[in-house]
């Protein structure tokens, strides 16, 4: 890594529109590889605006260029919706834990993704395709709230049709042309078939939904120990100094954002479901 | 030809651990039902005589007219009004695939339940079961939890 204080200026190459409010980004990083683990971040600067913490959604193996999914909710990510090939970003990182790749091999795999949250897991879900044998099951369920504010529709597809993959795509709110299930994901993760003894849980999308799948994963019989949670939190240097990201006593861009459920379990204790 | 049906249910796993004795008590207020996509099968305030318990396809339950609240798949069951006064239905329920079901006759289920409370207590507890996942489902989704930030 470089100066983790200095953003490293980097070109986009390529813009894919996910939804009305989310693109992909393509930054190249060819000149320089860029090397990171899945569910690990990114300080994003858009010049002029400020800088945001995004996690990496592209293949941990492709160190020639660096993928980011970004939904525009305010100043800064908004206008990163309207980047072109060609533009400059600044990017400090990688930083934070990542998803447990190897904790979970042996194990079957259950991905639980919400609306955007589906970002962060993506490298790791190139990754457990990437070592296939690595894993028993792989079940990906994954909620949106509509069928055209889901990400990676293609993909979405392209995994459905392989045949050592279980997916499962679900939809708050149903629509005149939507045949698939309408339901919460924790709906679809009851219904997933696996061994709760013997799996890993994964999970990232909003806090609530996340606390939802954890309930469902350990009725259905998953220790905490075997499941493992993406949290965000406001962010400023993503260094561990600032104290912007506290939680409890941790900085959640240090310990975190990917946190096994049994170490943070406690914080939600007092929370009712 | 109830014999086969007993099976059909038994394979559903809200009903599996449902004792022999049972199982042929509940398979004697049942038979096997399939819809067309597109069919609506259950309309809202129309009286509600029957269960569904779905085994292939997929059911969509329409709240207000149009919008489907949630969908009901495999193992599921549809419809608990036939347990409680007025008796009448509070959704439609259309076929959005080709639908296999297990038909459950309301009168008839409510008399043996009635006749032998263990056996309804059997029974009550499955349907209670439903009812309660699905608030929880609607609880969750009352939220609208995607709109907002994460956290
Ligand atoms: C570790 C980590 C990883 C993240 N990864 C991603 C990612 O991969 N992709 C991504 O798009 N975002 C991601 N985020 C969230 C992203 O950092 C924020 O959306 C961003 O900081 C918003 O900045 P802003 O200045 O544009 O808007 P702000 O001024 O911060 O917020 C504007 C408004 O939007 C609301 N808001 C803030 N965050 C969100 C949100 N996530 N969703 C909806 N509304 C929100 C605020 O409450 C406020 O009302 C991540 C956050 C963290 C901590
Ligand atoms: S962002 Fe500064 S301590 Fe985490």
């Amino acid at each position: 890594m470089n100066d983790p204080w200095v953003p490293t200026p980097m070109t986009v190459r390529e813009v894919v529109r996910e939804t009305a409010d989310t693109v992909t980004l393509t930054l190249d990083t060819s000149a320089s590889p860029f090397a990171f683990a899945p569910g690990q971040f990114n300080m994003v600067y858009l010049f002029g605006q400020g800088e945001v913490p995004i996690s990496i959604s592209g293949h941990a193996d492709r160190p020639d260029e660096l993928v980011h999914t970004i939904r525009g909710v305010g100043p800064v990510t908004r206008p990163m919706l309207d980047l072109v090939p060609g533009d400059v970003l600044g990017i400090r990182g990688p930083f934070g834990t990542a998803w447990p790749v190897e904790e979970a091999r042996g194990t079957d795999v259950i991905v639980v993704a919400g609306g955007i949250g589906l970002a962060p897991l993506r490298p790791m879900i190139y990754h457990l395709l990437a070592n296939r044998r690595d894993y028993a099951r792989i079940v990906l369920i994954y909620g949106a709230r509509q069928p055209d504010q889901m990400l990676f529709v293609d993909e979405l597809h392209h995994w459905r049709g392989r045949f050592d993959l279980t997916v499962e795509v679900t939809v708050d709110q149903g629509t005149e042309d939507w045949f698939g299930p309408v339901g919460v994901v924790t709906r679809s993760l009851a219904r997933a078939r696996f061994d709760a003894d013997d799996a890993t849980v994964v999970t990232c999308g909003p806090e609530v939904m996340m606390r939802f799948v954890v309930h469902e994963a350990v009725r259905m019989g998953v220790p905490q120990d075997r499941i493992w949670a993406s949290m965000e939190r406001n962010m400023k240097c993503a260094i561990g100094l600032c104290g912007h990201c506290q939680w409890g006593p941790d900085f959640v861009c240090k310990q975190g954002p990917v946190y096994r459920w049994d170490h943070i379990a406690h914080r939600f204790a007092e929370k009712e479901l | 030809m109830t014999e086969g049906l007993e099976a059909l249910i038994r394979r559903q796993p809200l009903f599996d651990d449902l004792s022999e004795a049972d199982l042929k008590h509940l398979a004697g207020c049942a038979r096997n039902v399939k819809f067309d996509a597109g069919e609506i099968f259950v309309r809202h305030g129309e009286e509600a005589d029957r269960s569904f318990l779905v085994r292939a396809g997929r059911v969509g339950l329409v709240v207000h007219g149009r919008d489907i609240a949630e969908t009901a798949e495999e193992g599921d069951l549809v419809g608990w009004s036939w347990l409680f006064p007025p008796y009448r239905w509070h959704f439609d329920a259309k076929a959005l695939t080709a639908v296999r079901a297990i038909e459950l006759d309301g009168a008839c289920l409510r008399a043996k339940c009635e006749s032998d409370p263990r056996f309804g207590f059997e029974i009550a507890k499955r349907f209670l079961y439903q009812a309660h996942r699905r608030l929880e489902h609607t609880r969750l989704r009352a939220m609208d939890v995607y709109k907002g930030p994460l956290t």
